[in-house]
């Protein structure tokens, strides 16, 4: 399980454009390195990022390995109504990792 | 022909042969060329018109370590149901691979504008592209300057 810290504010007016900032640790190894002896080091990238606002899609991001090791990801959203943010990350190996996080609107 | 010339003639002989050598070397790394770009470009934008402005993309300009760079890219657009910003996609000439990041957002997002983290390869020119809801694609690009270059070094 790899650490992930995202940041949402807990309260926002209704319409307020929010900020979202998420990070996740991973090496995200581009596959064109190579180790002491030569040898060539595979690909373990995240290649996918999605966020959901109550169960609708509001943000998604293909991620290629020019994405920097522990991808960090900002964007920007309406605050609609109080509910859950469900932050989903894809990648090579089966890499998954789901993190949620509440907002209250006022 | 005297001593003197012979020996003349074999190192103006050697040299040459020497630099022969290193010109027939070749650089074979596998990397996103401004050609590649363009090819990765017009697979999304297909034969749409790329035209300039709209588009905000930051970085800074000298960049000292490649392995991270801070990346932003903002759309004017007022994200309404009718018109609002379909996806962001950004492009580079000289890492392995011609894409960086392809993102999609839509109304809900309220503000068309990311962050996030880059590599880069060397010191190049790095092209952000916005598609719009009504079909049309708008564009921003950045020059780079990159001391220390990120993806191809071996881990130490």
């Amino acid at each position: 399980m790899a650490r992930a810290l995202i940041n949402v504010p807990p309260k926002a007016k209704k319409g307020e454009i929010i900020t979202i900032k998420t990070l996740i640790s991973h090496e995200m190894e581009t596959g064109y390195r190579h180790d002491n002896v030569g040898k060539p080091i595979p690909r373990n990238i995240i290649t996918q990022f999605v966020c959901t606002y109550n169960g609708l899609e509001v943000f998604r991001a293909d991620l290629y390995p020019a994405i920097a090791a522990n991808p960090f990801i900002t964007f920007n959203t309406v605050a609609t109504a109080t509910g859950t943010f469900e932050f989903k990350w894809t990648g090579d190996n089966g890499f998954a990792q789901t993190e949620t996080a509440n907002i209250t609107v006022e | 022909m005297d001593d003197t010339a012979t020996r003349r003639a074999f190192l103006i002989g050697a040299t040459s042969l020497a630099g022969g050598l290193i010109t027939v070397l070749p650089v074979s790394d596998a990397r996103a060329t401004p050609e590649t770009m363009q090819a990765a470009i017009k697979k999304v934008i297909a034969s749409a018109p790329l035209r300039k402005g709209k588009v905000t993309l930051h970085l800074p300009p000298l960049v000292e370590n490649g392995n991270s760079v801070a990346m932003d890219v903002a759309v004017e657009s007022p994200m309404t149901a009718d018109n609002h910003v379909r996806a962001i996609h950004v492009f580079n000439e000289k890492n392995p691979q011609p894409n960086v990041v392809s993102i999609r957002l839509g109304p809900p997002a309220g503000q068309a504008k990311i962050a996030t983290r880059v590599r880069l390869a060397d010191s190049q020119r790095i092209m952000a592209i916005a598609e719009m809801s009504d079909g049309t694609f708008w564009s921003d690009e950045v020059d780079v300057i990159v001391t220390i270059a990120a993806c191809l070094e071996d881990p130490v």
